[in-house]
């Protein structure tokens, strides 16, 4: 059977046109839908079902449409594939990818590495790759997310052996994980980890917690306020040093 | 003065400038390229306010702070408006470095009764306050008649009925027009004896002595006016101790000679906009040449600046109430144009670019000067990036695209009020106000009567009575009914300024323009996001008028869902561009007085709240009464793509043959969505304003700042005594918004996307 290029179809959950701290420069990002990862944190519960999509697109007017964005993007800027989890659609994400480069757009692809499909054809066609760390092992992790590390661990051998650009993330929350021992026992993880350009550590909002009573979902982390902004820094400090 | 003492004059005075067109003609362009030093450092140099400074500004300070609390500090209730009708006043003599003020103490207002009586009147009353009763009488038996009785005898039917629907309105008929720029260098560059010597010449030219048209009458008239009002501006030099017959012979001569020509232009008329033109590189010329013969050091240099800068931020005109209800803050658009591009290679970006603006920091954010920044993908990237540090921190500064206006104006052009264009000392403009387009496209549905008064305003409208609105239908009526309202909206605005030049004209102004001079008339438009979505909504969605007993579509039902302008999404903003290019076309129809070009300009100022309140119910969901968005702003939280989605739309408005009296966005974006730092923040927002420009937008207001800050200043307004805030064309002080336009404001789409 052949398969026609504009069947693949995204789902995605919205656009931003305007992303300045999802990567280098200005970036149109695209918010891809579907999640199998449920991170207690999570601030876009609405991402998770694969089948709540607002909108399906081919890849072709996807790429059109983050053209029109290139005046923005300057010698930095581009692309940004995030979600959800952009792994999940492997196959238009490969797609989209392929036809940014043609395109001359920068592609950075902001992942928990939690998918499946082709890894190394993917980042091969990726410019930079933002990697969310949930946890550091696998009880951690495990309680966090709901999951086993596996998918995760794979995705990230693969960055590994291709060489590839890597930014960290890893979210702060109070009491769960802001202690000096968890800073540095991430050091310690992060330190076998190659090719790291940048490590950033997000304090956690609860600015995504309506989207749970819109949902009906109970809220795991009830009570829990924002992380201190300041407190976060410090931390990253000691991380840096 | 004898041929040769003055030959001596100009031999000191022009001692080292290049150049030779400037010599031998009044040619400020030419003597700008000819002398001026690009400088592509960064803003290393700059330094902070003087002593002297510090002293002027902080008896200004206090008296700014009780004007916050009434409104006004006083009012000069003796005399009139003009070049030399007030004595001498100061803030603190000794520490002054530039002198003259608009009546003999800071912040005093004076009376301008020319534009109207009745306005001026109303003015003093909210005050408590009554005029001189022998000046009175002069107008009031109209011994002297004023610009507004003029208009009021010649206003047809129509006009007066548009006019009182809100159809057409904010029109210049009872104050000031404004908008005019005088090219205040001159003075500084020739001296005044010059220039009356060449308006002499003109005045006795061939083709000025052939009387063979009214025309001729007129501007024989009209000159010899300009040369007793270059008299008077001598006259006004003197009183404070100045020999302005002259030209200036040093940086502090050119600073003061080029403030006393605009001057002026503030004791002589109340416009709504009173425009400075571009002068700080201009100025840059002397101050290097001083700098230069050790005659003055950077310190001082920033003292010029920053004290001109003060005598700029306290120019006041006598307002109404009801004229801050249309232009709130009490703003007087002393604009000044900084940067912009000489040719393809070489910016107009000097030091004292950086100057003007390191003013903010020295004396603190302040709305006025209106500190505009012709911009070019081109441009020194020291100068872009000094720029948006100080938009981020101050929220002062606006951006126009020197790309998009230089190719029609060249490089000598000037912006006037908020977002008009022109070549200084070579066009003047007739300001129009502007049309509500979203009212327009009511009376298309209501067979031309006003859905608030039920009066006819329209005469001849079809009537519609489809039980769902069908989009072809509607855009056919819309558009016959914007050929009705051009109509009448071009014979308002002729007359208004056939009865201005008659009975308020700007002598001291346009004798600081060439003789024969082109004159623009710009019309334009209120309301363009919520007409683009209404007609979005009928084509996309199923819109249902709900109408009263009379038949007037009071409510609109709206099933569906319709795209909506300020998402890039084509569908939509194509019907944006349709109307405006469909109304220029209509308002070209018509002869404009005094051969005047058509232009055309999406800006409401801080009217759209005004508009919206005379506004019913509109079929894009707008509920009755609700503020408009402002200029080509997409509605409140409809442009919900993204910042640069919204700017996309916004940028499809045409400015070249359409909207070339410009396009108005402000664009607010919280400060932790522009970036994790300043040096990221900055970044970023010189690539927003290059991605934008290069698409052809016009403007941009940038504020980088929390709602909840805003929300705050609004309950305790102490708390923010300097929070200036950019709306649309202008910054404000926030605390000098009324409720209404602080409510309206807050309202915006703040853009917040903050990455996890």
């Amino acid at each position: 059977m052949v398969i026609f290029m504009d069947e693949i179809k995204g789902k995605i959950r919205s656009f931003e046109s305007m992303g300045l701290v999802d990567g280098p420069g200005i970036r149109f990002v695209v918010f891809m839908q579907g999640c199998e990862l449920r991170c207690l944190y999570c601030h876009n519960p609405d991402t998770w079902n694969k089948d709540f999509f607002s909108e399906e697109i081919s890849p072709e007017n996807l790429v059109k449409k983050i053209n029109r964005f290139k005046p923005y993007f300057g010698t930095e800027g581009g692309v940004t594939f995030s979600g959800g989890e952009p792994l999940l659609q492997p196959k238009f994400l490969l797609e989209c990818l392929k036809l940014c480069r043609k395109a001359g757009i920068n592609t950075v692809l902001d992942t928990a590495g939690v998918g499946f499909g082709d890894y190394e054809q993917i980042l091969e066609n990726t410019d930079l790759v933002i990697l969310d760390i949930k946890a550091t092992d696998e009880k951690e992790y495990k309680a966090l997310t709901g999951s086993t590390m596996a998918r995760f661990n794979k995705f990230l051998a693969d960055c590994q052996r291709l060489e590839k650009k890597l930014w960290l993330r890893h979210v702060i929350v109070p009491g769960l994980n802001d202690s000096e021992s968890d800073i540095l026992k991430l050091k310690e993880y992060i330190k076998n980890i190659k090719n790291v350009e940048k490590v950033e550590l997000l304090p956690y909002k609860t600015f995504g917690v309506h989207k749970y009573s819109d949902l009906n979902i109970k809220y795991p982390l009830e009570g829990v306020s924002d992380m201190d902004e300041e407190k976060c820094k410090k931390l990253e400090k000691l991380l840096a040093k | 003065m004898k041929k040769e003492s003055m030959n001596l004059s100009y031999e000191d005075a022009w001692k080292g400038f290049k150049g030779n067109a400037w010599k031998n003609e009044i040619n400020v362009s030419d003597f700008i390229d000819n002398n001026y030093k690009e400088y592509r450092g960064d803003d290393s140099f700059l330094t902070s306010s003087s002593k002297k400074t510090e002293k002027v500004w902080s008896r200004c300070k206090k008296l700014l702070a009780v004007e916050r609390k009434k409104g006004i500090v006083s009012v000069d209730v003796d005399r009139i408006s003009g070049i030399n009708n007030f004595p001498n006043g100061y803030i603190d003599r000794k520490n002054e470095v530039i002198f003259g003020l608009q009546a003999d103490g800071p912040l005093k207002r004076i009376i301008n009764p020319y534009g109207g009586i009745r306005m001026a009147k109303s003015a003093l009353s909210a005050y408590n306050l009554k005029m001189n009763p022998k000046n009175q009488e002069i107008f009031d038996k109209m011994i002297r008649k004023t610009h507004n009785d003029g208009v009021f005898d010649a206003y047809t039917p129509q006009i007066r009925g548009a006019r009182r629907a809100g159809l057409i309105t904010g029109l210049p008929d009872a104050y000031g027009r404004g908008r005019i720029i005088g090219d205040y260098r001159r003075v500084a560059l020739y001296g005044i004896d010059k220039l009356i010597e060449e308006k002499k010449r003109d005045l006795n030219a061939d083709d000025m002595l052939n009387i063979d048209s009214e025309e001729k009458i007129r501007l024989r008239e009209e000159v010899s006016e300009q040369i007793r009002a270059l008299q008077q501006i001598k006259l006004l030099a003197s009183s404070y101790g100045f020999d302005i017959s002259r030209p200036a012979t040093n940086a502090k001569e050119a600073f003061q000679w080029l403030y006393f020509a605009y001057l002026a232009a503030v004791k002589e008329n109340n416009g709504a906009a009173m425009s400075l033109g571009r002068v700080s590189t201009f100025l840059d010329i002397y101050i290097e040449r001083d700098i230069a013969s050790g005659l003055l050091s950077e310190p001082l240099a920033q003292e010029l600046v920053d004290q001109f800068v003060i005598k700029l931020r306290l120019v006041r005109h006598l307002r109404t109430p009801e004229y801050d209800e249309i232009f709130g803050g009490d703003p007087t658009w002393v604009t000044e144009s900084i940067g912009g591009m000489l040719d393809e290679k070489k910016s107009l970006v000097t030091k004292n670019s950086f100057r003007f603006l390191n003013t903010l920091i020295n004396l603190d954010p302040s709305p006025e000067p209106n500190l505009t920044v012709l911009w070019s993908t081109k441009l020194p990237s020291s100068f872009k990036k000094y720029c948006a540090k100080i938009s981020i921190l101050t929220d002062s500064i606006q951006y126009e695209s020197d790309d998009v206006m230089s190719p029609i104006y060249g490089h000598d052009y000037a912006i006037a009020c908020c977002v008009s264009a022109m070549k200084v000392g070579k066009q003047m403009q007739f300001f129009g106000a502007r049309c509500n387009l979203a009212k327009s496209l009511l009376y298309s549905i209501n067979e031309g009567r006003d859905e608030k008064s039920g009066d006819l305003v329209i005469e001849s409208i079809d009537k519609m009575d489809d039980e769902i609105l069908n989009y072809n239908k509607v855009k056919k009526a819309y558009f016959a009914t914007l050929d009705k309202i051009a109509k009448i909206y071009v014979d308002a605005v002729n007359i208004i300024h056939y009865m201005h030049d008659k009975y308020a004209y700007e002598a001291g102004q346009m004798a600081l323009h060439d003789t024969h001079i082109e004159r623009l008339m710009s019309f334009g438009v209120a309301g363009l996001s919520v007409a683009c979505d209404s007609l979005s909504a009928i084509k996309y969605a199923k819109v249902k008028p709900i109408r009263d007993e009379n038949g007037i579509a009071k409510d609109f039902e709206i099933n569906g869902d319709f795209p909506k302008y300020g998402n890039d999404d084509d569908r939509v903003d194509k019907i944006a561009v349709e109307i405006v290019k469909y109304f220029i076309s209509a308002l070209k129809k018509y002869k404009l007085y005094r051969e005047a070009t058509h232009t055309l300009s999406a800006l409401t100022i801080t009217s759209n709240v005004m508009y919206g309140k005379k506004t019913g119910a509109t079929p894009d969901g707008r509920k009755g009464g609700e503020a408009f968005a402002p200029g080509a702003n997409p509605m409140h939280g409809r442009d919900c793509s993204g910042a640069l989605a919204s700017l996309n739309s916004v940028a499809k408005i045409p400015y070249c043959d359409c909207c070339q009296d410009g396009i108005s966005n402000t664009f607010s974006i919280i400060p932790n969505a522009l970036g994790h730092d300043m040096i990221s923040r900055v970044k970023n927002l010189v690539g927003i304003l290059d991605g934008y420009f290069v698409q052809g937008a016009q403007h941009i207001n940038v504020n980088v700042l929390d709602r909840e800050k805003l929300i705050d200043a609004m309950n305790h307004p102490d708390k923010y005594p300097t929070l200036t805030i950019r709306v649309s064309g202008y910054a404000v002080n926030f605390n000098k918004l009324s409720r209404a336009h602080q409510e309206e404001v807050i309202a915006r789409t703040f853009h917040n996307r903050i990455g996890c």
